[in-house]
């Protein structure tokens, strides 16, 4: 009981009270949407540090740095990917967006000889663009996100390749060859790494900093709300006055510009990109964003849960080489971590939605 | 809708001058060739629930929505304190005090109680230029606002689907007399409860009543509308059937003529020309007869 109202008398035995005090509490621990993926990563990470064949490797500096650069490809994206699967949408455009901009940002330099900045610069803002287009028609046509991404996913997907061969020499790798300005610098702040031996990519602050920003977006801010709001029972949301449109087209553009985060730390570390780059991709952010508790029907999740299920797909997809496991492992590992993602979402679900009639 | 909400200290502050917070007269509204509405009046005042009764069909839902500015009368008109009014959207009748609670659309239940409590409203803290939900006034705010409806609310982060249907829409209720409604429209706010949860949101209608509000209470339950109700409107196919003052009527009169008198009548010779010699069926007839001549 934790609403009692006046004509009802109070609970009888305080003790009693006490008792169910302390359950709630622990529930509670249990019932916050990452628990559940904290509590997975660190049964993969003992996996592998048991296992005799990975365990060296495994609890080495190199072994870290192995799983976290398949880590953070997934774990930048799995935040703004969490996040828009919060306020009830997908976007299977997420992964082919991080090759378009790559190589958009390269066909620039390439093409223009401009400074590489300003390349970046503009793939942003057609990052942008395809966020709002993606967002606009979802909110406008009333259709799933899902087939309407889907559309663009192929779009993207086909143009990538088609225009890379028109205007790169029938070659689908765009690689820069004279460093254009800027190339130093870009590649300082994105694509580089600290450290000699060995070298942790500068992408993991990315990372760090994209799940910090976006926790404080969803637990702490107006919008966080509003996410929450829109993708758990948009009709109640609209009729308090949130604007809910607006927040599924932020949350669409949010994913995009990830993808272009993405897309220019991969082509600033070597100055190329190749076509078709990131298609796949998509998938993974979606299992990181269920495995980390968030909700596939909306309303529910966590940022934080999200970028550990990233995590745990950079441990798992590691993981096996180390331990010369055949590849396949792999994904069968994730296949079963999915699964136990889902039905501990749809138990925690059924829990909160439990209503005393 | 950021920034720091407006508590509703205004609120009842036009209860004294005479004219109804809300008014309809005269009302019709059609789509295409069907009369949702046809010369629809009623008003509710400060402090007073004027309850609409109707079976399904009967116009209610058309009724709320030109009340609450989602589309306008075709004929007739909306006064909000005795001034003629035409409403832009729900958003402006938002703005003039109108409020709406949707009986299964009032609240998220995968959100937390001072989560849905503050929707649409958030109050906010300024760090720099950053604006940061105040999660501590929030709460504190819903607290106090949930123990006037006469609830203890001991976990605002408990999510709103965990508590009951009566609960909730009390959830709902507060918030909008918070965010300075003067007048509630409460879409079937029991058709969903069972009898004790009916009970206790009848009693936040009345709490709300004595806070100064007007509140229209749409229901087809005129076992529920009676005890609170100030002022009855009967609707039937988008027309008004009668309308009464609370010692115009009581509830059993109330109750024939929401069920119909003439065609309680109609049924009972239907019963009896169809049933033949069966005495159960023979007796409902009766049993129909007799209620129907105690009407007209």
């Amino acid at each position: 009981m934790d609403v009692s109202t006046p004509t009802m008398p109070a609970e009888p035995g305080a003790g009693q009270n006490d008792r169910v005090v302390t359950a709630r509490a622990v529930t509670r621990v249990f019932r916050r949407p990452e628990v559940g993926a904290a509590l997975a990563a660190v049964a993969i990470f003992l996996i592998f540090a048991l296992d005799p064949v990975s365990q060296p490797l495994w609890l080495s500096q190199a072994g870290l740095v192995g799983w976290l650069t398949q880590a953070w490809q997934f774990g930048i994206m799995a935040v703004p990917v969490g996040l828009l699967m919060i306020g009830g949408e997908f976007d299977l455009s997420a992964g082919v967006m991080t090759g378009s901009t790559a190589i958009l940002t390269g066909l620039l330099a390439n093409g223009f000889g401009w400074n590489i900045w300003l390349c970046i610069a503009v793939s942003a803002v057609f990052a942008v663009l395809v966020g709002l287009f993606n967002g606009i028609l979802v909110v406008r046509t009333k259709l799933p996100s899902f087939i309407v991404t889907l559309a663009t996913f192929f779009i993207l997907r086909g143009t990538s390749v088609g225009l890379v061969e028109a205007l790169n020499a029938n070659s689908t790798v765009v690689t820069v060859l004279n460093p254009p300005a800027g190339a130093d610098s870009a590649r300082a702040i994105f694509g580089g790494t600290v450290g000699a031996s060995p070298a942790y990519p500068v992408a993991l602050i990315w990372w760090l900093v994209a799940t910090i920003l976006g926790m404080i977006l969803l637990s702490r801010t107006t919008v966080g709300n509003w996410i929450f709001a829109a993708g758990g029972e948009p009709n109640a949301a609209r009729n308090v006055g949130v604007p809910v449109g607006a927040t599924k087209v932020l949350l669409f553009v949010l994913t995009a510009l990830g993808a272009w985060l993405v897309g220019t730390i991969q082509f600033t570390a070597g100055l190329s990109a190749v076509s078709e780059q990131g298609v796949g991709y998509e998938l993974y952010y979606i299992v990181a964003a269920v495995v980390g508790g968030c909700l596939l029907t909306g309303g529910y999740g966590s940022v934080l849960g999200s970028s550990i299920g990233a995590a745990i797909i950079g441990m798992a997809l590691q993981g096996v080489i180390y331990a010369r496991w055949p590849s396949q492992w792999g994904f069968a590992f994730l296949g079963i971590l999915l699964l136990f993602g889902v039905i501990v979402n749809a138990v925690t679900f059924r829990q909160a939605q439990r209503a005393r009639r | 809708m950021t920034g720091t909400p407006a508590p509703a200290a205004q609120a009842p502050a036009s209860a004294g001058d005479g004219a109804p917070l809300l008014e309809a007269r005269h009302v019709s509204k059609y789509f295409g060739s069907v009369i949702a509405l046809r010369d629809v009046s009623l008003q509710v005042h400060a402090g007073e629930v004027t309850c609409v009764l109707g079976d399904n069909g009967a116009g209610k839902s058309s009724l709320i929505k030109t009340l609450s500015g989602v589309f306008p009368p075709d004929e007739g008109e909306i006064l909000v304190d005795g001034q003629p009014i035409r409403f832009s959207g729900p958003r402006e009748a938002r703005a003039h005090g109108i409020a709406t609670v949707f009986q299964d659309l009032a609240t998220v239940p995968m959100m937390s109680v001072w989560r849905n409590f503050f929707l649409g409203q958030e109050p906010t803290r300024s760090f720099g230029p950053v604006r940061f939900l105040d999660q501590g006034r929030a709460k504190d705010v819903m607290r106090v606002e949930m123990a006037k409806m006469g609830i203890n609310v001991s976990d605002p982060n408990q999510y709103v689907g965990t508590l009951s249907g009566g609960e909730r829409q009390a959830v709902a209720i507060s918030r909008a007399v918070y965010f300075g409604a003067r007048v509630l429209i409460l879409d079937e706010p029991t058709s969903a409860l069972g009898v004790r949860q009916s009970g206790i949101v009848l009693r936040y209608v009345l709490q709300a009543r004595d806070m100064g509000r007007g509140v229209i209470l749409i229901t087809h339950n005129p076992h529920h509308a009676y005890p609170v109700g100030d002022r009855f409107v009967l609707l039937k196919l988008g027309q008004v059937m009668g309308s009464f003052t609370k010692d115009q009527i009581d509830v059993a009169q109330l109750t024939q003529m929401m069920a119909g008198g003439e065609e309680l009548a109609q049924l009972s010779h239907e019963l009896q020309r169809v049933s033949g010699d069966l005495p159960a069926a023979r007796a409902a007839a009766q049993a129909l007869a007799e209620d129907a001549a105690r009407t007209v």
